[in-house]
């Protein structure tokens, strides 16, 4: 209680460790954070406890930075937990903002997971059909783990949310901006994501190149496209999530001679991302006549992963019709 | 199916030629069921993917989008914009695991009143006979952490 | 992430005012259930029922409410917007309310008049009220914007009906075009002997109507043309004229005609379209002598000189210092620049060939009632004598009336003008043979002026009056040149095998065979007959829903000449009331980009058929010209950032609509 630097946690959930990374990415810059504030709590760095945690006062925690989307009941007593302890709680990074790649998960259920985890794929061998279980008594006492859910959720369908740090990972520059912002008290108004609200085209280094009118009789995909550096993706017949996504990336994906993906997600006008994205993709579509509109439809083979790859959760219908049990 | 259950139908007609023919139902007393909701846009070209999206998750169990014909959009060419994008969300319905007759796209001209009173009315039947969507999942509600052992 | 703010009211105080409409409404609907419903919902300040809201009264209420209860917003649930919605607007702003702080309900034609389910309809109407309710609250205030009207008019089509219009509007003083597609303004009627009921001779009535365009300093009369393209909006129509040459030069020629006197064809061996293919016309010719421009035309199809180049030119000869004729002349484009534009473009016969058994052009004295009318008219092919092909008189005569018409594997609707023709046929028949005439009909419809006292007169003729529809007609069995018409007398419960010399088929009315295409040029519908179709059958019968636009005549639907020229003349006024009011007013449903959110993406630039979007290179981001867009919003849906919006039609006051009807809270 004698510290007076404000103290900062991070915390990940159903997530690949790469926001972690974004953090330590962060470079020398982390050593003026790490001067800064106070690191009262980081799985994957240092070595506090969950009851170093839970002992302390009710929002005594300045700013809590959570990454990964919530998959499991320990991920959501930890963010309660965290909601509690924690001032502002920062959604950090596209899986707790969106729900993220763990996302996709969402069409299918625990059963279907589970199945193919522990029984299906190729280089499983498990004979007695083994699966998790949420409690198993081993020699008298109850071993429980964590219940998987059936639904993947983003951060702030559990919890209360302050800010969203978006991307997969979040670029250290906005990290960096981030963690100024609020040492220095000047945040946006609650809820907000804090990067710009507009699309990747504006700081696109390929603007330039796309034709005022652009209709495609065709959609390509990246393995069948000799990518050339220089011209906008959509007009190479490439289908690029910029126009649909948030900037604030610095366009890393396109200068790796990439179409963006999308791991922003939306801009603030927008409800849906891959509602939004669906209507301008098809927007654009050179044909009036439907047989033909198909057949190019045909060369998205997976709308979902296309349209939503790390924002199905968030979408409005968040997942696929669940069947009854 | 629940006995007695009837579907709710948010139905976006456009302004020119859908909404007129459900006025000429109207004028010329045609009966037909009274499960759809009309929302008027001005072109079915306004319709945008997130509101048939956003009617199916909140309590509609079926959406009918009615548009002018090909070639007679009041507009030129919106409802060519409407079919494109009615094509992709299809597909995206599907990966969603929602049934396909549950969405439906109607060119319905100004003076088909009857065309318009026939699709109301199948669409109504065939999403009685699929049964409620019930996708009313509201962001607040939790999922229940109870699960049954194996 | 953008969460849709579930805000309260925003301190919105909603008048709610649902209409009983008589019974129309109210009959269905639990008008009291509905408006207590109405007044239970957040942000209603006042919720009212009464009996006709649209009439003065009911229309004060609303403006006395804004006053006593400060209201802000106001909901009316009653009949389509399409009736009313202006009507309620302007009482809003009456009140003092921006006109754009309010919401319709469409309870009748979309509710009442169309369950029957009395707890439905008032489910589904306590649905639509809540949508609206929660969707005007998000309203913003909006001005209507004003554009000049030009005062120039484009008549399109030259029969009766343009030809009426167009002297109302130059008389008016409005500068006219008026483009016709045959060399020859007149139309079908032109082609008429006598008119019913007066039995006036129809050139005779419309030949000084067409001297008078001629001679209007405020008409220019442009025949052999058509419309090619139309752009632009209402009051600035920018409309190209595709004008046909005639290789002559109209100017010049003085209608003597003498090259067609002159010409190498010394026997006529064209068929003449004028007289139906019954006579034959040379290559040069007039369409019939009271043309107008009296000028000659030269059809290159079947002239000498454009098929070989080798004809020796005689019609340029005697034409001499004149020298009228150009056999140069090329297709010419004009561009005009009009406020209104009123189409008159006519209609079609029934094609009786669709019709087999009643053996038109097979037995060769079958005819079309238009056919007639050529062969009794004095300038026609046989100079007036009722002479068939083989040169006999008949002394039998059967009109067929409805052919095509009434029939439901041809055209469902009555064409209105066959009765009447039919009988005024028979009338002349007898009056020119004495033949013996029998008239089948299904039933005598004789609504107009004086329409029943001829039908009288012409029944006591002695024509044969039967009623049945023909079922067959053939050969007379002793091998003469006699048809049998086979019918079922339906008032005699017998059937007549009656044998005729003469068939005549009254055919209907059909909308031209280009219809479709002509109207898309328009940017205007069609009912599913294929007429033009009005903007409402009662009260708005010439307004199309293209501002603008409007409809004279037959292209609206069969019509007979009385009519036409009331509709031609209504017409007219209502392009002179769009004119001289100086200035139209467009809706503010516009599309607007958001500067602060535009990416620059451009997919939006294309996606506009008027050409209103444009990227603005010096920002990099798209701009909308208020004034060429249309409002249609598929811009606003196309947009993936969401950074394109349109007035009225805000996605938060659509997903508020939306919320309302699934009583999703």
């Amino acid at each position: 209680m004698t510290n007076t630097k404000p103290k900062v946690a991070f915390y990940w959930c159903a997530s690949c460790g790469g926001c972690e990374e974004a953090v330590v990415d962060l470079a020398e810059k982390i050593l003026d954070v790490v001067a800064a504030v106070d690191i009262v709590f980081w799985p994957v760095a240092l070595d506090f406890k969950l009851k170093d945690v839970e002992a302390m006062a009710d929002s005594s925690i300045v700013a809590t930075f959570l990454n990964g989307a919530i998959r499991t009941s320990e991920q959501e007593e930890m963010a309660h937990l965290l909601r509690r302890k924690s001032q502002m709680l920062i959604a950090f990074g596209a899986c707790s903002h969106l729900g993220g790649i763990p996302g996709l998960g969402n069409l299918w259920d625990r059963a279907s997971i589970f199945h193919r985890a522990y029984q299906e794929s190729p280089s499983t061998v498990n004979p007695e059909g083994t699966v998790p279980q949420p409690s198993c008594p081993q020699n008298g006492h109850p071993l429980t783990l964590p219940v998987f859910f059936d639904t993947v959720r983003s951060l702030d369908q559990v919890v209360e949310v302050d800010y969203y740090l978006p991307g997969c990972a979040p670029p250290a520059g906005l990290l960096a901006k981030a963690v100024q912002a609020l040492l220095s008290g000047n945040l946006p108004p609650k809820g907000s994501v804090l990067a710009g609200d507009k699309a990747l085209c504006e700081e696109c280094p390929r603007k330039d190149s796309r034709p005022e009118k652009l209709t495609l009789k065709e959609f390509k995909r990246p393995h069948q496209v000799l990518i050339d550096p220089e011209k906008c993706m959509m007009a190479q017949n490439l289908i690029c999530m910029g126009p649909a996504t948030r900037g604030g990336c610095e366009a890393r994906c396109i200068n790796g001679n990439m179409p963006c993906t999308g791991c922003f997600g939306p801009t603030d006008n927008v409800r849906d991302y891959g509602g939004k994205a669906l209507s301008a993709i098809a927007s654009i579509i050179d044909s009036t006549d439907p047989a033909e509109i198909d057949s190019i439809l045909a060369k998205i083979p997976d709308p979902v992963g296309l349209l939503y790859r790390y924002s199905l959760p968030a979408s409005l219908l968040h997942r696929k019709k669940l069947e009854a049990a | 199916m629940p006995d007695g259950f009837e579907p709710k139908i948010v139905a976006f007609f456009c302004n020119w030629c859908t909404y007129l023919a459900a006025d000429l139902a109207g004028t010329s007393r045609m009966k037909y069921a009274p499960n759809i909701r009309v929302i008027r846009t001005m072109c079915s070209g306004r319709l945008d993917p997130q509101f048939v999206l956003y009617a199916l998750a909140n309590g509609a169990d079926g959406v009918l989008i009615g548009g002018c014909h090909p070639g007679d959009c009041h507009y030129q060419e919106g409802n060519y914009k409407t079919l494109r994008r009615y094509h992709l969300l299809k597909r995206l319905l599907k990966e969603y695991g929602i049934e396909e007759e549950r969405v439906r796209l109607e060119w319905i001209s100004a003076a088909e009143a009857d065309k318009l009173r026939t699709a109301v009315n199948q669409l109504v039947e065939k999403v009685r006979a699929l049964g409620p969507l019930r996708w009313c999942a509201p962001v607040e509600v939790r999922e229940p952490s109870e699960v049954t052992l194996q | 992430m953008a969460q849709r703010q579930r805000d309260s009211d925003g301190g919105a105080r909603v008048g709610v005012y649902v209409c009983h409409c008589g019974t129309n409404i109210a009959g269905t609907i639990d008008i009291y259930g509905l408006t207590d419903f109405a007044a239970s919902l957040p942000g209603v300040a006042v919720a009212r029922e009464y009996k006709y809201m649209c009439s003065d009264p009911g229309q004060a209420l609303i403006k006395q409410d804004i006053a006593d209860h400060s209201l802000t917003r106001i909901v009316v649930a009653a009949c389509s917007p399409c009736l009313h919605e202006k009507t309620f607007r302007h009482a809003t702003a009456l009140g003092g309310l921006n006109p754009y702080f309010f919401q319709m309900v469409n309870i009748r034609e979309h509710d009442s008049w169309v369950h029957t389910d009395k707890a439905a309809a008032t489910a589904k109407a306590k649905d639509l009220v809540r949508a609206a309710v929660n969707r005007v609250k998000r309203h913003q205030p909006l001005e209507r914007r004003e554009v000049s009207v030009k005062s120039d008019v484009l008549v399109v089509g030259g029969g009766i009906a343009g030809i009426h219009a167009a002297l109302t509007l130059a008389n008016a003083g409005k500068r006219v075009y008026l483009v016709e597609r045959e060399p020859t303004i007149g139309g079908h009627m032109a082609m008429f002997d006598k008119t019913f009921p007066t039995l006036d001779c129809a050139a005779c009535i419309l030949t000084p109507k067409m001297t008078a365009v001629k001679m209007h300093p405020n008409i220019t009369l442009w025949t052999m043309s058509e419309v090619a393209r139309v752009e632009g909006y209402v009051g600035n129509y920018r409309v190209t004229v595709k004008r046909k040459p005639r290789y002559v030069i109209e100017e010049l020629c003085l209608g003597c005609m003498e090259c067609i006197e002159a010409c190498v064809f010394k026997q006529a061996k064209v068929p003449d379209e004028f007289n139906l293919g019954l006579s034959k016309r040379k290559p040069v010719y007039i369409p019939f002598p009271q043309a107008v421009p009296q000028v000659v035309v030269i059809d290159p199809e079947t002239c000498i000189e454009f098929k070989t180049g080798k004809c020796k030119k005689t019609c340029i000869e005697i034409c001499g210092e004149r020298n009228a004729i150009d056999l140069q002349q090329k297709e010419e484009l004009k561009t005009i620049e009009v406020g209104a534009i009123v189409l008159a473009t006519g209609f079609r016969i029934f094609d009786a060939k669709r019709i087999p058994y009643y053996g038109y052009g097979e037995y060769p004295n079958v005819y079309t009632g238009l056919e007639v009318e050529r062969l009794i008219n004095a300038a026609g092919p046989t100079g007036g004598e009722l002479v068939m092909r083989g040169g006999r008189k008949p002394t039998s005569v059967g009109i067929i009336h409805c052919v095509g018409s009434r029939d439901e594997h041809t055209n469902r609707y009555c064409s209105r003008v066959c009765c009447m023709y039919s009988l005024k046929l028979a009338h002349l028949i007898k009056e020119k043979t004495g033949a013996e005439v029998y008239s089948l009909y299904i039933d005598i419809r004789a609504p107009g002026k004086a329409f029943e006292e001829f039908y009288n007169r012409v029944a006591e003729e002695g024509i044969r009056l039967i009623r049945g529809k023909v079922a067959d007609i053939y050969p007379a069995p002793n091998g003469g040149s006699g048809l049998v018409l086979q019918v079922e007398d339906t008032l005699l419960c017998r059937v007549h095998k009656i044998l005729v010399d003469m068939v005549v088929l009254a055919t209907g009315l059909e909308p031209r065979a280009d219809a479709q295409e002509v109207r898309r040029r328009f940017n205007i519908g069609c009912s599913s007959e294929g007429f033009f179709l009005e903007r409402h059958p009662k009260l708005a019968p010439v307004n199309t829903f293209t501002d603008g636009i409007f409809l004279a005549g037959c292209c609206q639907g069969p019509k007979d000449i009385p009519d036409t020229v009331a509709q031609a003349g209504a017409a007219a006024g209502e392009a002179l009331a769009l004119i001289d009011a100086g200035a139209f007013e467009l809706e503010p449903s516009t599309a607007y980009v958001l500067k602060d959110n535009c990416s620059g993406c451009k997919t939006c630039i294309g996606l506009c058929p008027y050409q209103a979007i444009s990227f603005v290179e010096d920002r990099k981001q798209a701009e909308i010209n208020e004034i060429l867009c249309k409002g249609c919003g598929t811009c606003v849906a196309a947009c993936p950032s969401g950074s394109i919006r349109q007035h009225l039609f805000e996605d938060e006051e659509i997903l508020e609509e939306i919320d309302g009807v699934l009583a999703y809270a």
